[in-house]
């Protein structure tokens, strides 16, 4: 697979002179340290620099739940994988060919993950007794032989770092804190990266309150660089050349899940012509959405940090009630404790959308680690019957038209919709082939003005959706609440017959939005045969690699995966009738393949796997493979 | 707050539902909702602009019997959901209606940050100091040794004040009346209307079923005037059938002190004048309990500051002017780019 061709630097990398660079497909790098060190704004900037040289790509972030661990620690260590190619990724990588870590800590915490042969490149200034005392070595990992069978890089990065910034008037500390920029550098010459982008964004970033530090900063970036173009590296480590991703022509970005669900609700928000209250409470990993949010202002959106997560929810109600798109996210924990608000808005008819970022639980679990656990309490966790509209998002990027979908099916039904995502998602980014806005079709909402013939709870026959008429309209007073509700009129019912019937029109409501789902498709291998993998969520790459691979090894299966959770599309059930053996693998113990089993009484297989971390490819191939 | 573009003149009936009340017969709640009925026509919103939003309780029934826009939501929340309401349309007249428990117990946090936001509401807390819709348990107002289903030896926790917690959570307008008060609450109510940011009226409220006669030590016509103080702005604190008793500032101790005033006793000059400005001033008078002290009652503070919807929306609206017109192709294209 691996061929060594000539391969000329890119003219815009500057004045370098030709460099041999081994030809490779794809290649998954892992850099880690403290959370102090900056590692995973390496992986952002090394990210966007792979983006622009035209690979395709998925990342990984995975970080502590504490923000500064104390230092040197292994339950500190913050770590950013990314894979990138010349072909379509679909997964950061089962495991890192290249693993870059800045102290003794990162290499205890990820050797054990890195492939037989892969390079690690360390920071050897950082390797002195106590940092491997603290990172709970009994002897130096490079003389007890526990790096044999890997390339190993050692450089002195801290002190080429303070070399670099000598003289730039910042402090010993400040100038040690640029040391991920000399890191990025040394691995930006290897990958033959470009680092115009960066400086950008370092001026950016800095170059307004302490252009000292701006200049630092692309100093260390450019003597990393230098470095690596001048140093010996040895036989056996070479310089890369990565050739673009045959993508589909058009115009990329990269984005994160939390980046592009932001601009997916807005958009959601502006194709309903509706005015969208985000009313959250901070929780990991569901603050950067509160975060990219409110930096969209301009859009009309307007964010309130509540007081807690009921508050949150309840805001989020309060806007819809008066007329505009009331949204609220959170995690698990979050949306458990916003769950009898939930079951308000959905008495009371009213457009929700609920964001839940899924981390590993239950109770406050893994914080930091990802988990597609919440699907039960999506579908089923609330008191009483209690239908809503549940839709899931599959990678970064699809967070985009999954966010639009929810606004559109909420306000449709008057019904809450929630969405999930989940830490990996939230976080990883992939490049996007950006859409042309112009191409959704809007979908504003009529309000009710006719006060003639108005029941606040008559009904649109083909949806069975109540209008929604705000306060401030002239003869539509009217009184909604927690309590049943007769139905046309809304008034107080203890009504035994009319509490079945509204219970039943509730869930009916909700099985009607299976009209605006489409047809569920078999994502990759034939529509009927002997295994298919239904999968949600962010397995989604997993999955998908591990079937293609084995698709193209000439074995057997098919891969489904939903992003409609409940309702079900209309033809799930005889699509999976197709198929000999159902597998279900989700990141849980068990959820999706209980509600296949129960919907279509089918023997689905759980595959389950608990770890807090992604799914890898190579499980389902291997699967395949030893089922063929 | 809206005005009419035609000033119509309301009645009470033009706020009145045509559902049936459903509060025990001689419930406190009969008279407050009498008072309000009349200080919405009153004030003259037209229905339509002016939305009920309640949580769980008695109390909490209130929304269905003003023919305005109604939520009737969930225990202890309504403060939250109307924040909601008023962060998508600041021009409705919004009111909050929510019993001891629903505002200081299961919602107390609510309360606390509606306050301390400033949002524009108007927050009308009946105190009975009992739960009354869950049968008589003791509530975080009831006073130490109530005897309740849940405290058959009497509770030994004790009780909230409203008013001086609303104070502590920095409420900008605080103020009290009592539920059979039929001419002092409509004023009261009118003026936590016209204030622009959070106000929050405490009204003794009688339960006739589970705590009769709570109030009776400082609401019985014939002492009343011994133990109640009523408060005005710029007047002298006066109370007693003759006004011959007043309210004095002792400097050695710090406090304030009942005193006879005429002959004999304090001069009307060593008298404190109400200043509703004065929040310390306010804070000693939410304190003020029997049978030392009288029941303070109207506005004992109102000192209007930023409200938190405008200022919300003066930030939406300088972002919207300097971004301009919003694009959503533009965001998706925004940053670093290429093309395949």
């Amino acid at each position: 697979m691996m061929s060594v061709t000539d391969v000329a630097t890119r003219a815009d990398e500057g004045p370098a002179a030709e460099v041999k660079r081994q030809e490779i497909d794809e290649v998954t790098v892992r850099f880690a340290g403290d959370s102090g060190d900056g590692v995973q704004l390496t992986g952002g900037r090394f990210t966007e620099a792979t983006a622009l040289a035209g690979n395709d790509l998925a990342t990984f972030p995975d970080f502590p739940a504490e923000i500064r661990a104390p230092v040197g620690t292994t339950f500190g260590v913050s770590a950013f994988q990314i894979h990138f190619g010349a072909r379509r990724i679909y997964t950061p990588g089962d495991a890192p060919d290249v693993l870059v870590v800045f102290n003794p800590a990162a290499l205890k915490v990820n050797l054990p993950d890195l492939v037989k042969g892969g390079l690690v490149i360390l920071d050897s200034g950082t390797f002195n007794k106590r940092n491997l005392a603290k990172a709970g070595f009994d002897q130096d990992p490079r003389e007890d032989g526990s790096l044999d069978g890997y390339r190993v890089l050692e450089i002195d990065i801290t002190a080429q770092t303070h070399n670099a910034v000598e003289g730039l008037g910042i402090t010993n500390k400040e100038a040690g804190r640029c040391k991920n920029f000399w890191t990025l550098g040394f691995v930006y010459w290897l990958y033959g990266r470009d680092r115009a982008a960066t400086v950008d964004w370092i001026n950016g970033k800095f170059g307004q309150k302490r252009p000292e530090i701006a200049a630092a900063n692309i100093a260390a970036l450019n003597a990393g660089h230098a470095a690596a173009e001048t140093a010996e590296l040895g036989a056996d480590i070479s310089a890369v050349h990565v050739s673009p991703a045959p993508l589909e022509q058009g115009l990329y970005r990269n984005i994160t899940g939390a980046e592009a669900l932001s601009i997916g609700l807005v958009a959601g928000a502006q194709l309903a012509d509706l005015p969208m209250k985000f009313c959250s409470y901070p929780i990991t990993p569901a603050s950067s959405l509160l975060h990219e949010l409110a930096k969209l202002k301009s859009f009309g959106v307007t964010t309130f940090q509540a007081e807690d997560e009921i508050a949150a929810v309840c805001a989020a109600i309060g806007a819809s009630y008066a007329g505009g798109l009331g949204v609220t996210s959170s995690s698990g924990p979050g949306i458990a404790l916003k769950t009898e608000a939930i079951g308000l808005a959905i008495g009371v008819e009213l457009p929700l959308v609920i964001v839940n970022a899924q981390r590993a639980g239950p109770s406050t679990g893994m914080p930091t680690k990802t988990e597609q656990s919440d699907l039960y309490q999506s579908v089923f966790g609330r008191n009483a019957d209690a239908p809503l509209i549940v839709l899931a998002a599959r990678s970064p990027a699809d967070c985009f038209d999954t966010a639009i979908e929810a606004v559109k099916l909420s306000t449709k039904y008057m019904v809450p919709v929630i969405l999930l995502s989940d830490g990996f998602i939230a976080n990883a980014s992939e490049p996007w082939q950006v859409p042309d806005f112009n191409d959704y079709a809007p979908f504003p909402v009529k309000f009710r003005d006719d006060p003639e013939g108005f029941q606040p709870f008559g009904r649109n026959a083909d949806t069975l959706a109540r209008p929604w008429a705000k306060p401030g309209t002239p003869g539509l007073e009217h009184r909604i609440g927690g309590i049943e509700r007769a139905e046309d009129s809304g008034n107080i019912s203890y009504e035994p017959e009319n509490h079945e019937r509204m219970t039943k029109i509730r869930a009916q409501k909700v099985l009607n939005a299976a009209q605006d789902i489409p047809d569920q498709i078999v994502d990759s291998g034939p529509p009927t045969g002997k295994i298919a993998f239904v999968s949600w969520g962010s397995t989604y790459g997993s999955i998908s690699s591990g079937v293609k691979r084995a698709l193209a090894d000439g074995l057997e299966a098919s891969h489904i995966h939903l992003r409609h959770i409940w309702p079900l599309p209309r033809n799930l059930g005889d699509l999976l009738s197709g198929f000999e053996r159902v597998i279900v693998p989700e990141m849980n113990n068990g959820q999706l393949v209980t509600l296949l089993r129960s919907e279509y009484a089918i023997d689905a297989e759980p595959l389950t796997q608990i770890t807090g971390r992604p799914f890898k490819a190579d499980r389902i191939y291997r699967l395949i493979k030893d089922a063929s | 707050m809206n005005v009419a573009p035609d000033p119509k003149n309301f009645t009470a009936k033009d706020f009145t539902t045509d559902q049936e009340v459903r509060w025990c017969p001689g419930c406190g709640d009969y008279a407050i909702l009498k008072a309000v009925r009349a200080t919405l026509a009153d004030i003259g919103t037209p229905p339509e602009d002016v939305v009920f939003v309640s949580g769980i309780g008695c109390a909490a029934r209130f929304p269905y019997y003003i023919s305005s826009y109604g939520f009737h939501t969930i225990h202890g929340r309504a403060p939250a959901i109307a924040t909601g309401v008023k962060l998508q349309n600041p021009d409705l007249d919004v009111w909050v209606v929510g019993g001891d428990g629903d505002m200081l117990s299961i919602g107390g946090n609510h309360t606390m940050h509606a306050l301390r936001r400033n949002v524009d509401l108007n927050i009308l807390l009946f105190n009975n100091e009992i739960y009354g819709l869950t049968k008589g348990q003791y509530s975080p107002t009831s006073r130490v040794g109530t005897r309740s289903p849940s405290t058959p030896d009497g509770s030994v926790d004790r009780p909230l004040s409203a008013l001086e917690f609303a104070l502590g959570a920095g409420a900008r307008f605080v103020a009290r009346s009592i539920d059979t008060a039929q001419k002092h609450l409509p004023g009261v109510l009118k003026r936590a209307h016209a204030h622009k940011g959070a106000s929050i009226v405490e009204i003794f409220q009688n339960c006739i079923v589970y705590n009769d006669g709570v109030f009776d030590h400082f609401t019985e016509k014939k002492s009343a005037a011994d133990t109640q103080l009523h408060v005005e702005h710029g007047e002298p604190l006066l109370f007693g059938k003759d006004k011959e008793k007043g309210i004095r500032f002792n400097p050695q101790s710090f406090s304030l002190e009942v005193v006879t005033v005429g002959e004999g006793g304090a001069a009307l000059s060593d008298i404190v004048v109400h200043d509703e400005t004065n929040k310390m001033l306010a804070q000693m008078l939410a304190a003020f309990q029997p049978p030392d002290f009288p029941v303070v009652i109207g506005v004992l503070y109102c000192d209007p500051d930023l409200e938190y919807v405008s200022e919300v929306t003066k930030q939406t609206e300088a972002e919207k002017e300097k971004a301009g017109p919003a694009d959503i192709n533009a965001l998706l294209r925004k940053g670093n780019t290429w093309t395949v």
